[in-house]
């Protein structure tokens, strides 16, 4: 066996000499060009995508088809008013424009499908069409990709981690492919506009950051949810762009012009309608917590809440017996009975102080004036957000994980928050998916991606990641899904119906609420290594002088 | 530790893509009256869980064997009748006697593809990486520095092997349940390999029992075992007769275990056992890529010939098509060789037999599988093609889609983790080395769906699609056949010479 093993190595090598080899090894180099691998990459998660059309979808895909109808059939001044299905048009108007854009597409399609009064319309040409646009619009995502790996990643190796770790991401696929949303088109936006305004240093161009600063704000014109990260923008801008350059106030009025314009475009067709607008895009009539409870930390707050009640209840000390049922189904407003009832007012100063401390060192403190110091600001930010706002939705943490994929790539400690936070906030995700035919896939899609974001990272940084402790917290992670779809119902039967769900965004909320006090923590401890560095740094340089002299 | 990491990662990916499948239609979804070969294994199991076993293949009252007799032998029926059991404690309508035909629900759906999600992973699966795991390789190359998952060649021949698009559509969309009675033959294979024959026969047994058509590798089994027991000088006449007989003994006991039942009465064994072999149905059915079905395009055989004088003839080329591969396994029992004649013994049952369906395509794809390491080029072209031949299938399934999805895929995959796959091959040389030559396959999958076909020919596009794929398989049948007979006879001639 050896000898003929032998024989075929040396064939091998014999043909290395030959032509072969040039045109192997050049079209290998081609093959691995960054831009090739991206497509490559894009081009295999779209099979899967399309493999996943005959899917589950949620109720978001009749929200989306009635908006296409609206925006389709009706005039300009009724899109906010109209409310024939209970699905109302609740995005800002650069959305409704862009759904606007797609219907007229669509009228190719199935015409039927864009008619107001065709509630819970879903003829197969319809679903072809809907699934179609949002893998379509992943075009976007990926494109963002590719300029955030432009601004970010020197080597080839960080380029592909990053574009796994990113257009992989099975939170988007889930979200966004078998739920049915546009985030990863959202996202996209996101990422460009990032990457536009953290070209710093000597390739920062003015128009680069006006660029990005345009993309922002026509992201938040998509949908304001992005406003929560706002303030990380608004702080880098203003350091970065206008207190550096000398032209405060020049650099400031064209900021504030660029995004006034988009405002004034996107707003300007609704001017006499604003009040309307606004009560449709801000429904503070909502709970603090989704009927499904966002692995934050008020999923956290109400379970201590429950425990509590529990044991008040034992020891005698509860009058009113009827506990409020928060998992219930209906989005509606909830007491508390024991801890005080949070209010809308308080969680925005919650959320908002969280941010402070990140929003402050990237400010005034030196060794934050880099770009990847901005991204862990908006990370934070979007952390924060989602551990303390009103009526937050679980698929929020996308924001999160999303801007940290490029930070993963690049550094061992991001990439140990990154797998702790995609692992615990993806499995936050899976019952969106609540019907049963969908658990074994649901299982294996946070199961392949965990193992894959491990097994890349830990070979990309070239130790192990994750501590001890971390590790006990991680790896029970699909087991907390199995628990939810199959043994709760063989264990306990019909009894606790809300225990699985409860325990599900619990569980998940430990460990986003440890990596964002982990990360926090890092972020700012970087001022003390970062100044060990440049000692560090000037050490050597000092004597390298003296090697020279 | 890290080895392992990688094999749970495309373990599950392998199962996290056939997951994808499931959601897709089945075969005669909402086609009544006969339905699919869903619907088929359905009433199996209200057939076995409800009826004695003597009843099974024979035409009663409560067994209409014209609607989805039981055709296949009694370990799928043995299968039929576990999965009634548990079919009829989730809920006893799944299984109603007469009255569950052409059941058809989204709960029943998920259990019929988690049974077959679940075969697959506890039979196919491990099956597959046993048999990577324990082949050898000539190198312990990575695929560049740009390799992120840090896979070894190992680690992609596995992955290769159990994304292969085709079993996953046929069993995952269409539904069947191959990947059993492949498992067992893939995992057969392996323990051969191992020289471990007795279990390796037993393993065989256990697939050919599962379905009758595991007969395609009959012979090079037999000829292998055969081969590496004649006496020479190393091996001596009485170690070689005790081994064989040790082999047919346990052949022997394994068939009359599984086949006990049936072996009361003479009259229950023969319709049994006719139910298996149904010459009556014709030399083939719909549009296989066979010679058969090629020829009948200029030349209508079946009014020219009776069914016997077909399948007289059938035998004979068959016979004449297996006959070199196999005589030359037997003279020279190497591994490669074996491999190399399954490919070949099934290929020529494939394309010269009586009563060929378009899914044995599957019973090729499989000693493929096993092949592709050591010449990848013929074997991925083997592997699209052979995909591409079921399309006609998966059209009348509904699973146009899922096809589209999954033969890109798989393209795409394969040609990135296989960077040599084009340009590294010692022996292609029948083989054109332009990849371009797939681009019949992408046009013709595309008009097959979308352009309507002349309303004389309403069978045109299949048609095509099998004569494409026959002539293709035609060339593989010799490429094959010469790589066995020739290229590898003569390796080894060269390294017995080097290492005497």
């Amino acid at each position: 066996m050896s000898t003929e093993e032998k024989h075929i190595s040396t064939e091998a090598q014999v043909k290395q000499d030959g032509k072969d080899v040039f045109s192997s090894s050049s079209s290998s180099s081609v093959l691995w060009r960054p831009n090739n691998v991206l497509l490559k990459t894009f081009l295999l998660i779209t099979c899967i995508k399309i493999l996943l059309i005959p899917t589950y979808r949620s109720t978001d895909f009749e929200v989306h088809r009635n908006w296409l109808a609206i925006t389709y059939s009706l005039p300009v001044a009724e899109w906010y008013v109209n409310a024939q299905s209970p699905w109302t048009l609740d995005y800002p108007p650069l959305f409704a424009w862009f759904e606007y854009c797609l219907s007229q597409v669509a009228a190719f399609f199935d015409p039927e499908m864009l008619k107001v009064e065709n509630l819970n319309y879903a003829s197969s040409a319809t679903i072809y069409f809907q699934r179609g646009t949002v893998i379509l619009a992943d075009l976007i995502f990926a494109y963002g990709v590719r300029e955030m790996s432009r601004t970010f990643c020197k080597s080839l190796n960080n380029h592909i981690v990053f574009v796994f770790l990113s257009l992989c991401n099975i939170g988007l696929l889930i979200v966004d492919h078998v739920h049915f949303q546009y985030n990863g088109f959202l996202l996209g936006i996101l990422l460009i506009s990032m990457a536009n305004v953290s070209k710093t240093g000597k390739e920062m161009t003015v128009c680069a950051v006006h660029n990005g600063a345009m993309w922002f704000s026509i992201l938040l014109n998509l949908k304001h949810l992005y406003v929560y990260v706002a303030p990380a923008y608004i702080v880098w801008l203003l350091k970065s762009h206008c207190l550096n350059s000398g032209k405060f106030f020049r650099r400031l009025f064209s900021l504030g012009l660029i995004v006034l314009t988009v405002l004034a475009v996107s707003f300007g067709p609704f001017r006499t309608q604003l009040p309307q607008v606004i009560s449709r895009l801000f429904p503070f009539k909502r709970g603090l917590v989704h009927s499904y409870w966002a692995a934050n930390g008020w999923a956290l707050y109400i379970g201590a809440e429950k425990v509590l009640s529990v044991i008040w209840k034992h020891l005698g000390w509860l009058k009113d017996v009827k506990s409020a049922v928060m998992t219930g189904g209906l989005v509606q407003e909830q007491n508390f009975l024991i801890l005080p009832t949070p209010t809308p007012i308080v969680t925005f100063l919650l959320t908002f102080v969280t941010m402070l401390p990140a929003l402050w060192c990237l400010l005034c403190k030196k060794p934050y004036m880099n770009s990847k110091a901005f991204i862990r600001c908006i990370v934070l930010c979007a952390l924060s957000s989602f551990m303390f706002g009103w009526h937050v939705h679980e698929k929020a943490i996308l924001t999160a994980i999303i801007s940290l994929c490029v930070l993963a790539a690049l550094h061992a400690e991001d990439a140990r928050i990154f797998i702790i936070l995609s692992s615990a906030g993806q499995t936050a995700l899976l019952p969106l998916l609540y019907p049963d035919n969908l658990s074994s896939l649901k299982l294996l899609l946070s199961l392949a991606y965990m193992l894959s974001s491990i097994l890349i990272l830990t070979n990309h940084h070239g130790k192990p990641l994750l501590r001890l402790h971390e590790w006990l917290y991680v790896i029970p992670l699909p087991l907390v899904t199995v628990y939810e779809v199959v043994l709760h119902k063989l264990l306990l039967g019909d009894k606790l119906p809300f225990l699985p769900l409860a325990f599900t965004s619990i569980y998940c909320a430990i460990g986003i609420t440890y990596c964002w006090m982990l990360y926090y923590y890092m972020y700012l401890q970087n001022d003390a290594r970062a100044n060990e560095r440049t000692a560090e740094d000037k050490s050597n340089r000092q004597r390298l002088k003296d090697k020279q002299f | 530790m890290q080895g392992k990491l990688q094999l749970a990662f495309i373990t599950s990916f392998a199962v996290l893509l056939r997951c994808c499948i499931i959601y897709h239609s089945h075969s005669g979804e909402g086609k009544p009256p006969m339905y699919g070969d869903y619907e088929a294994q359905r009433h199996w199991q209200e057939i076995t869980l409800n009826l004695p076993l003597d009843k099974w293949y024979i035409n009663t009252t409560d067994n209409d064997l014209q609607y989805w007799g039981l055709d296949y032998p009694p370990l799928t029926a043995y299968h039929s009748l576990l999965l009634g059991h548990v079919a009829n404690r989730i809920d006893p309508s799944f299984v109603k006697l007469r009255e569950s035909r052409g059941f058809e629900n989204a709960a029943h759906k998920y259990f019929m593809r988690l049974t077959v999600l679940i075969a697959d992973i506890f039979i196919y699966l491990p099956a597959i990486i046993y048999f990577i795991i324990n082949s050898r390789f000539w190198d312990s190359w990575q695929f560049g520095e740009s390799n992120i998952f840090k896979f070894t060649r190992r680690d992609i021949a596995v992955l290769t092997a159990l994304i292969y698009p085709g079993l996953i559509l046929i069993d995952h969309g269409h539904f069947q349940y191959n990947c059993v009675s492949l498992g067992f033959f893939v995992a057969a294979v392996a323990v051969v390999l191992q020289d471990s024959f007795v279990i390796g026969s037993i393993l065989f047994v256990l697939a050919l029992n599962y379905k009758q058509m595991e007969l395609y590798h009959a012979l090079p089994f037999f000829f292998y075992i055969l081969g590496r027991h004649t006496p020479s000088k190393t091996r001596s006449w009485f170690h070689c007769i005790r081994t064989l007989i040790y082999i047919s003994f346990a052949v022997l006991l394994t068939f009359y275990v599984i086949w006990m039942p049936f072996l009361k009465s003479r009259d229950l064994f023969f319709s049994t056992v006719l139910r298996l072999f149904p010459f009556s149905r014709g030399v083939f059915e719909d549009k296989v890529a066979n010679i058969w079905c090629a020829i009948n395009v200029v030349y209508k055989l079946r009014q020219i010939f009776t069914n016997e004088q077909l399948a007289k003839i059938c035998l004979i080329m068959t016979t004449c098509a297996v006959l070199p591969s196999c005589v030359s396994l037997c003279l020279s029992p190497t591994k490669n060789a074996f491999i190399l004649s399954l490919i070949n013994s099934a290929l020529a049952f494939f394309l010269f037999s009586f009563q060929v369906h378009e899914k044995s395509i599957l019973l090729i794809a499989a000693p493929v599988l096993l092949h592709f390491h050591n010449d990848p080029l013929p074997c991925f072209w083997f592997l699209i093609i052979s995909h591409f031949s079921m399309l006609p299938l998966f059209i009348k399934d509904n699973l146009y889609l899922a096809y589209i999805g999954t033969i890109i895929f798989y393209f795409y995959s394969v040609f990135w983790i296989w960077p040599d796959l084009f340009y590294n091959d010692g022996t292609n040389s029948l083989l054109n080395k332009d990849k371009s030559k797939l681009k019949g396959v992408l046009l013709l999958s595309i008009i097959s769906q979308f352009v309507k076909p002349p309303e004389r020919y309403p069978d045109l596009f299949p048609l095509l699609v099998s004569i494409y794929s026959c002539g293709h398989f035609l060339i593989f049948f010799i490429y094959f056949n010469y790589i066995q007979l020739f290229v590898f006879r003569k390796e080894n001639a060269a390294s017995k010479i080097k290492s005497h």
